[in-house]
């Protein structure tokens, strides 16, 4: 099988310092951008820019060097809305990350719309930062969690998906990607089902940003939400979108400067969205640095990346199906470029910890998603994700990787 | 180390495929639970603790190679020695994986289980070697509970 892949690989992985460093005494074989996405120069160069040359707090003051602080701020978000082809910048939300967006929209949504009796709706494959902060909701409210389930092959199980949606859903939180098995759901259909008997639903966005064009109107989100860093950004920065009637009616969340129109000792009125959710001073070189992210990726093309991470996927997953004893977890027929194995009689953090000694980085562990685990019957996986840095030498360095393994343990 | 044969070294791997006193004490005095929240690992640790002796103990759960093994180990190494003989070896076992006592060199009762010396350069698999240390610890205390974090 030829590559047939249109991007310039060994040119991208120039973009990439740290790929250039010597890590034990080896190529770096970085398999872990589920994990967390490498930063191409371009990244660290603008926010160090901006560091050096144009920071001082935004939206804020009436010098010129906050106005062009200020400018660079909100270029940013728009990059962010037209990424997701959000209708208006107001409904782009800086938040620390995934998690904190999720957490924002279980307190203010969740707290105006979830009640004693009622039920919130969760994929059997969530990720702990899509379940534990609307269990503590749940808890709160004496509301119910309620899970769709899947199948083995790590497939969301949707044909009773009416069924599992009540009068007392109040809300539904889906994955677009799972971060363990990889599976890409089809979360376009099951918003229209949902949307059918009235249930808003939040898309958890953090693993499907890095491999696939995303259109929050075409899919008609409630709510999306993603991480920075998993998109080469750096940490510290991430994404709530809402819709325009969502965000209005929701309450402010932390309370503190931006995010008020007037304050006096009687009360306080708040600003529209997005400042109503931005008290304090924003991580403004992270958003700026996210910013540059998305310019990076979509000036290679994500369907680009798609493609080549698709290409990669399919050539490492027959390569180590060939491997006696391994067994592939997650085998949708529509995935994204994310393995994960075990390897029979061997302990995932065995296999990452040789692995590591080839100079290959990759996960090991339940990938918090314990749950996910327990649903499948083991303790814990190994996973290598692909970005496009990666190429055929990294998958054959994880397939040799992985016979040491067999060979140390015997 | 370069190798991954000096931490994974034959008899820890052997004691990781075949575990010695594996299990638990139906009539045990003490008993506690470890587990590494980072990770998942977790041990059942049941003892029985007469004249101050530590009789008999067994260990169960699941883990990496290196908790299992460390797991096995200990429990060979501490059947019927005094409790106060179990407890030098907790301390000198951590000390052994804090780097601060070289079982090469440094007086110490640690005998087979100097093989886990390696783990000091791991810092991510330092809580697997530890865990069933801790466990005994809290078991040899009345915990019921031990956690490396």
């Amino acid at each position: 099988m030829q590559t047939t892949t249109p991007l310039d690989i060994a040119k991208i992985r120039e973009d990439f310092p740290i790929l250039a460093r010597p890590y034990k005494d080896r190529r770096l074989v970085y398999l872990d951008s589920a994990v967390s996405g490498l930063m191409p120069r371009s990244v660290n160069e603008r926010i160090a820019y901006y560091q050096a040359f144009e920071h001082t707090n935004v939206h804020r003051g009436v010098s010129q060097l906050s106005q062009e602080a200020t400018d660079r701020f909100e270029e940013a978000r728009e990059k962010v809305r037209s990424f997701l082809n959000a209708p208006s910048i107001k409904q782009i939300i800086w938040t620390r990350g995934t998690t904190e967006s999720i957490n924002l929209v279980a307190q203010t949504y969740g707290r105006q719309h979830v009640h004693a009796g009622d039920e919130i709706l969760l994929s059997a494959m969530e990720h702990h930062s899509n379940l534990v902060p609307w269990q503590l909701l749940a808890e709160e409210r004496g509301a119910k969690l309620r899970v769709i389930p899947m199948n083995d092959a790590g497939e969301l199980l949707l044909d009773n998906l009416e069924e599992l949606i009540t009068v007392r859903t109040r809300i539904l939180g889906v994955t677009q990607v799972s971060n363990v098995l990889g599976t890409i759901n089809p979360v376009k259909e099951i918003i229209a089902r949902a949307h059918s008997k009235g249930v808003p639903v939040l898309v958890d966005g953090a693993q499907a940003v890095p491999h696939m064009v995303v259109d929050v109107q075409d899919l008609d989100a409630d709510f999306y939400v993603f991480s920075g860093h998993k998109l080469m950004g750096p940490t510290g920065i991430g994404v709530l979108y809402g819709k325009k009637e969502h965000l209005d009616a929701m309450p402010p969340w932390q309370g503190g400067g931006s995010m008020i129109l007037s304050v006096s000792w009687e009360k306080t009125t708040f600003i529209g969205p997005p400042g109503k959710f931005e008290a304090g001073t924003p991580p403004i070189a992270q958003a700026i640095g996210l910013g540059a992210a998305i310019d990076y990726v979509r000036g290679l093309g994500l369907d680009l990346i798609a493609a080549h991470g698709h290409e990669l996927l399919d050539y490492a997953t027959a390569r180590v199906q060939q491997i006696p004893g391994l067994r592939v977890i997650g085998e949708a027929k529509a995935k994204a470029s994310v393995l994960s194995f075990v390897l029979e009689g061997v302990h995932p953090h065995d296999v990452g910890t040789i692995l590591d000694y080839e100079g290959i980085v990759v996960r090991a562990g339940h990938h918090c998603a314990q749950p996910v685990m327990k649903r499948l019957n083991i303790p814990a996986t190994t996973r290598a994700s692909f970005a496009c840095f990666n190429d055929r030498d990294d998958v054959d360095a994880l397939v040799e990787g992985i016979l040491k393994v067999k060979e140390i343990f015997g | 180390m370069s190798d991954p044969r000096e931490l994974y070294q034959q008899v820890i791997l052997e004691h990781n495929k075949k575990p010695r006193n594996f299990g638990k004490l139906e009539a045990c005095s003490h008993h506690a639970d470890g587990q590494n929240p980072l990770c998942g690992d977790e041990i059942e640790l049941t003892l029985l603790v007469q004249a101050g002796l530590v009789q008999d103990l067994k260990f169960q759960g699941h883990g990496c190679a290196i908790s299992q093994a460390s797991s096995s180990l200990m429990t060979t190494a501490v059947k019927g020695k005094p409790v106060a003989e179990a407890e030098l070896m907790i301390e000198q076992f951590r000390e052994m994986i804090r780097g601060t006592l070289d079982p090469a060199k440094d007086a110490n009762i640690l005998g087979k289980l100097s093989l886990f010396r390696g783990v000091k350069d791991l810092p991510s698999r330092v809580k697997c070697a530890v865990l069933p240390w801790v466990t005994l610890h809290a078991a040899l205390k009345g915990e019921e509970t031990a956690s490396t974090e």
